[in-house]
């Protein structure tokens, strides 16, 4: 086992380098370039100034040199410094990170604690009203344009019922308030995110669920329980659910790359102050270096939950970490 | 026949129709403004089915012609991520050995990256238009479809019919494509059915963010957008086009769905 997560961990390294790459290079082979973005229309700035904007920036070195002055600095964990403001990226990240881990991490919580429940039930109560009434949500929910659902949310629960807010995470009020009332009102202004970044993910995983758990329930273990007389209700928690769990909780590490695409839409639509708007500001700003910070670091979140959903797997099912030894 | 095949097929239809045929179904010019008082930010009625939105412009309209951007990107785009999956599948799955070891750590790659953030990349630094659009959901899309030509090719080339091919010296690129491929294409459809749907989805939230197509011209993500910005004064600006957008995209996955079940002798028998 340590063999394989050790293999799976180092095969991280290589792929964030390719991947990298492959962004630095889309990023720079593209026309236009950040000293005309920002200075293009401005007929006061003169040439030698934006020269120096670009040299000041290694903007004016062939792609690769840079890729490579890029590398270097990434390997000490410095990721240069914003085109738009002259911050270090670095800061500037680590300043929106925890806002997008609170979102994403309730919103994960939040996908598990619904999508399970109703898989369950669903299984159980197959064919049942509520599975059938559950089955087409689900088909609904795959097919749904989850920031127009965000749009729903805001027009409905904002505009018109008034009891959520519609923008932001900590306004400027919080400030004045005390522990609880400021952890209040966070949970207040995260309701609405959360309810549209954990909407397409409970679909699959309530679907998943349900298939897992019918899959368990025609295990022999299951009509052995069933045979020596054991109430239904224990069949189903203990024999059934743990089993079919398993399967569930593998899936786990693959809801992440879905979150981290959504963080892009929803952190935009909410004004959420996390690493997603900022990466999407940073591509209309022409601000290499942040777009390549906030891409390595999709990038890692990405390879890690695929990580993490391979290494659960195999400690679950023995087959995978031995399939190279036949 | 499927139902569900026939309510998306009856769907799908009716878009394509209005998509095609837009001038002749749009009650008004798509571009017009109408910036008169009392024009702009109209609530649906008899004349503007589906008001106007924030410069006077009909939505209705606008919904009929941006019906074929959803349509052309969604179709666009799976075709050519089919023609990249289903070849690159076919190689890897029919020669196995190196090339299919290189061809799957090209899908592996394909499978870790942030694929929506490398698309908004992509998108700003090539230019928003339609063209990259297509172009890149395509290329970016392409990595399942591989996957699954590749997993029937390992279990068709052992077949005797391909052999024989073999034997008689007929070329490998014939032996693929003509002899292999029309036999694997059944998980194929369905999967590319649903991609359409898929490919919609990532479009119509690119155009919303203002990476997709370009106003005047007008599409449902992008009024979507304009729907953001009064969503307080005029619903239908929010309500119209993400309806239009669901319907489209739901009527793909229940062909996709429908097309499973007649091609999946597994689920045939269990129903």
């Amino acid at each position: 086992m340590r063999r394989y997560v050790i293999k799976r961990l180092l095969l991280i390294i290589p792929m964030l380098i390719g991947i990298s790459f492959i962004m630095f290079v889309v990023m720079h082979f593209a026309p236009g370039d950040p000293a005309s973005i920002r200075y293009g229309l401005n007929p006061e700035v003169s040439g030698s100034a934006r020269a120096n904007f670009s040299r000041m920036y290694d903007l004016d070195r062939p792609v690769l040199t840079q890729y490579a002055l890029w590398m270097r600095r990434f390997l000490s964990l410095d990721f240069g410094r914003s085109l738009t403001d002259d911050r270090p990226v670095t800061s500037k990240i680590l300043a929106r990170l925890p806002a997008t881990i609170l979102l994403q991490g309730v919103s994960l919580l939040v996908i598990f604690c619904v999508a399970i429940p109703i898989g369950i039930v669903s299984a159980v109560r197959r064919n049942s009203l509520f599975d059938r009434v559950m089955t087409i949500l689900v088909f609904i929910g795959y097919a749904m344009p989850t920031f127009w659902l965000a749009l729903l949310l805001i027009l409905l629960f904002g505009f018109k019922l008034q009891w959520f807010p519609i923008s932001g995470m900590s306004p400027w009020y919080t400030a004045y308030l005390d522990g609880f009332a400021r952890f209040k009102d966070l949970i207040w202004h995260l309701v609405l995110p959360v309810a549209a970044t954990a909407f397409g993910a409970l679909a699959a995983l309530s679907r998943y669920s349900r298939s897992s758990m019918i899959e368990a329930m025609g295990e022999n273990y299951v009509l052995t329980a069933r045979a020596k007389g054991l109430p239904e209700k224990r069949v189903i928690m203990a024999h059934v659910l743990r089993n079919a769990l398993l399967p569930i909780v593998t899936i786990m590490g693959l809801t992440l790359p879905g979150l981290v695409s959504g963080s892009f839409i929803f952190e935009t639509i909410f004004a959420w102050p996390g690493m997603g708007r900022l990466g999407y500001e940073a591509i209309m700003n022409y601000d290499y270096p942040v777009v390549m910070g906030v891409g390595v670091i999709a990038t890692f979140l990405t390879l890690l939950g695929i990580f993490l959903s391979d290494v659960l797997y195999a400690f679950v099912d023995p087959r995978i970490r031995f399939e190279k030894r036949e | 026949m499927n139902k569900r095949i026939i309510f998306g097929v009856t769907i799908v239809s009716m878009m394509a129709l209005a998509a095609i045929f837009a001038p002749l179904v749009a009650t008004c010019d798509p571009l017009a403004m109408d910036l008169s008082p009392g024009a702009r930010l109209q609530a649906p009625s008899p004349e503007h089915l589906f008001g106007t939105d924030n410069l006077g412009r009909d939505v209705f309209s606008r919904m009929v012609y941006g019906a074929r951007i959803s349509l052309s990107v969604g179709f666009i785009a799976v075709f050519i991520s089919l023609a990249i999956g289903i070849f690159l599948g076919g190689l890897s799955g029919y020669y196995g050995g190196w090339v299919d070891g290189v061809i799957m750590r090209l899908v592996e790659v394909m499978y870790c990256f942030p694929t929506f953030f490398l698309i908004m990349m992509v998108i700003a630094f090539l230019g928003p238009n339609i063209v990259n659009v297509m172009v890149v959901i395509g290329l970016t899309s392409w990595a399942g479809l591989c996957r699954l030509v590749r997993a029937e090719f390992l279990t068709l080339r052992e077949r005797d019919f391909v052999h024989s091919a073999g034997v008689q010296g007929v070329p490998d690129m014939r032996i693929i494509f003509r002899h292999v491929l029309p036999n694997a294409m059944a998980p194929v459809y369905v999967s590319a059915t649903l991609s359409v749907g898929a490919a919609i989805l990532v479009e119509s939230a690119l155009s919303f963010l203002g990476l997709g197509v370009q106003i005047p011209a007008p599409s449902w993500g992008n009024i979507l957008t304009a729907g953001k910005n009064y969503i307080d004064y005029a619903w239908w600006l929010t309500l119209f086009p993400g309806l239009a957008i669901l319907i489209t995209v739901l009527s793909f996955n229940l062909i996709g769905e429908g097309l499973r079940e007649i091609l999946d002798p597994k689920l045939r028998e269990r129903r």
